[in-house]
């Protein structure tokens, strides 16, 4: 038994972990219930169970077929394993998250989505095909066109529909490790939304939002753009610059701090637009460079919140941004980005509109908090991303995520009941 | 580069190899699983490896051991580079009691490597060059209750690989003793992990490092020096009460 917890730090429980070194070993495991785990990145407890299986030892590459641009890899092969292959060979992740330490398998798992989204979709829209060991132990082959059912579910299915053993998708081709970035400057959310309108057709956009500001700044933010650029050489530069130790002092973060630290973020840019050519790893992957950042608050750990609006709620983004602001609870880097339009995964996260990510303290005046933001949320037709969430009631869930019960008729029908649960699906009321 | 690795399937050693998989370097991978080593083999081409050939191969069958040097020339051309990285972690109480154990331990971690590192000893002695990476352990530095049948294969295997490399160095072939520490690998499996143990990346990336530097014998990490000086350290009749 050990103790086990996830990017977030919270929940902790004990588990017993398996390490499987090859399928034979996954189908072994069949004989109870668990989970099937990678990097342990998503923040609450969707990759937590009292038995846990560890796929990161199967990460072996399989195939590249350079005229495609299509990979097929294990799921435990790391992204940040397939930029430093493919990267100086000029192939990139199709959708890339803000951080590299994560599975393919769990990138399939949490269906993630990056800074195209709004272009690209999320990553299981650039998936060929995968196999998948179900609860009977049988391996699948599952794609857009065979067993598509099994796909819908599998693809940010949580895990919860088999062991996802190997992947194939999509690399895109770049000539650059370098991207572009024009950074604005904005005074307020209508400036922030007008300018991610006004720019969709840049193939990364995101902001970081200052959700301390109120009043007439609330809102402001610096959107980042970017295109991947066509001259600079093809090298991935990333070195760990700093750990954060785990037993960081939480209390240095509160409302002051992180609100002298927002002032400072966001006047550090003078002009209201920005020029430059970045790497591609401080483009995507800032935070990647603080090894261990989670620890920053402290051993109670940290609930990350992310939710998608319909563009039509905008009034609810407003008022939900108000309410954080109010708190004073929020954290250094909230994000805001539009989303392009979904897919047919039955429990994937994007749907068209807007989402914020940002994360909070665990403290009960904050577990209070997100309560009535869950609330907001619903109400404004919004979801919880999955791959972040702790908390969430199973009323909540099945409200906004109403094809859950397709979700379970599949796993039904693929053996997957009985087979394969999270502390999450358990709270979120799956079988 | 060619290069021979035998023990393929070790974590350690996977980690070490995929960082040299360059269109320029061709490899021989040598191992137990048939399936484990074709999808090694895959993994390799896929990052931009030369040619990779594999074959299974016993440890145990001492006698076939010349055919690891005479099947790797024959794929190869030559060979550059040999990496050993294969054992098994004994179980010191069978050992004790089966002797059938005990020669098993004995024959895979200590005779057969020192036999393919004679065989190919003498191949780059007369080449005038060449590069040989053995993973040893710290467990060879000094004998312990717990498990010195393992560690008494590994003390010989650490002693007879500084014989070599004095008798290498003047031919220009190049010896690398590595000598890791508690390493989370399939392995170790059974353990239960502390502060003390190493990813196979980290130690991977020692070794790269140490390569680079042309060092004779690694410690992974570097730590394990300091604590294998001060268990060396500790007199005899006081060691001997210890319970390690």
């Amino acid at each position: 038994m050990v103790q086990l917890s996830s990017w977030g730090n919270y929940p902790v429980i004990d588990a017993h972990i398996h390490r499987a070194s090859s399928i034979q070993e996954v189908k072994n495991y069949l004989t109870g219930a668990f989970i099937p785990r990678g990097m342990a990145r998503s923040y609450g407890d969707s990759a937590l169970f009292s038995r846990v299986l560890d796929m990161r030892a199967l990460h072996q590459f399989h195939g590249f077929d350079a005229s495609t641009g299509i990979l097929t890899c294990d799921a435990g092969v790391s992204f940040d394993e397939i930029i430093k292959v493919f990267l100086p060979r000029g192939w990139f992740l199709p959708v890339t998250p803000g951080t590299r330490f994560i599975t393919v398998g769990g990138a399939v798992a949490s269906d993630i989505h990056g800074k195209n989204h709004h272009i690209e979709g999320s990553f299981c829209d650039h998936v060929v095909s995968m196999s998948l060991l179900l609860g009977n132990g049988d391996i699948l082959k599952t794609s857009p066109t065979e067993c598509t059912d099994l796909f819908r579910a599998s693809c940010g299915g949580m895990g919860l529909t088999g062991v996802i053993l190997s992947v194939s998708f999509q690399l895109i081709p770049i000539s650059s490790g370098f991207i572009d970035q024009t950074l604005f400057k904005t005074r307020n959310l209508q400036e922030t939304l007008t300018c991610f309108e006004k720019n969709a057709s840049y193939t990364y956009s995101v902001a970081w939002i200052d959700c301390l500001a109120k009043g007439k700044n609330m809102g402001r933010s610096l959107v980042m753009l970017g295109e991947h650029a066509t001259s600079g050489s093809l090298t991935f530069e990333s070195k760990t610059r700093f750990t954060m130790p785990g037993l960081f002092p939480a209390q240095m973060l509160n409302t002051y701090s992180i609100s002298i630290f927002n002032q400072l973020y966001y006047h550090r840019i003078q002009k209201p637009f920005h020029n430059s050519r970045v790497p591609l790893a401080s483009f995507f992957y800032p935070l990647d460079n603080i090894a261990d950042w989670n620890n920053m608050y402290g051993k109670a750990g940290f609930l990350q919140y992310q939710f998608v609006l319909p563009f039509a709620s905008k009034k609810g983004l407003e008022l939900i941004l108000e309410k954080i602001a109010d708190s004073g609870s929020g954290s250094f880097l909230a994000v805001l980005k539009t989303f392009g339009k979904g897919n047919k995964n039955l429990l994937s996260f994007p749907m068209p509109g807007y989402t914020l990510a940002l994360d909070f303290k665990r403290n009960a005046k904050n577990m209070r908090l997100l309560k009535v933001l869950d609330q907001m949320v619903l109400f404004y037709g919004g979801r919880l991303y999955l791959s972040k969430d702790a908390c969430m009631s199973e009323s909540f869930f099945k409200a906004s995520y109403p094809t859950w019960e397709k979700f379970e008729s599949v796993r039904e029908k693929y053996d997957a009941h009985g087979h394969f649960k999270s502390m999450q699906s358990r709270r979120l009321g799956l079988l | 580069m060619n290069i021979v690795i035998v023990g393929a399937q070790s974590a350690i050693a996977e980690a070490v190899y995929k960082k040299w998989a360059k269109p320029e370097n061709s490899f021989f991978l040598w191992g137990t699983n048939a399936e484990k080593l074709s999808s090694l083999s895959q993994d390799l081409n896929v990052r931009g490896a030369g040619h990779v050939y594999t074959a299974v191969m016993d440890a145990k069958h001492l006698e076939e051991h010349s055919q690891v040097l005479s099947e790797s020339l024959d794929k190869l051309g030559a060979v550059d580079l040999l990496l050993l990285s294969y054992g098994v972690l004994s179980n010191q109480s069978e050992c004790q009691q089966q002797i059938d154990s005990l020669a098993d331990s004995m024959t895979i971690n200590f005779l057969s490597p020192i036999y393919l590192l004679t065989y190919f000893a003498n191949y780059f002695e007369e080449r005038k060059s060449g590069s040989i990476i053995v993973i040893s352990s710290v467990a060879g530095d000094r004998g312990r209750l717990s498990n010195y049948v393992y560690g008494s294969a590994k003390a010989g295997l650490s002693s007879f690989l500084q014989g070599l490399r004095q008798r290498l160095q003047k031919s220009g072939v190049y010896v690398l003793t590595v000598k890791p520490g508690f390493v989370d690998t399939p392995m170790t499996k059974s353990f239960r992990k502390g502060f003390l143990w190493a990813s196979p990346d980290k130690v991977a990336a020692l070794i790269l490092e140490a390569f680079e530097k042309k060092k004779d014998i690694i410690y992974t990490p570097s730590f394990w020096r300091l604590i294998m000086f001060f268990i060396r350290s500790v007199p005899e009749s006081a060691f001997k009460r210890l319970r390690m």
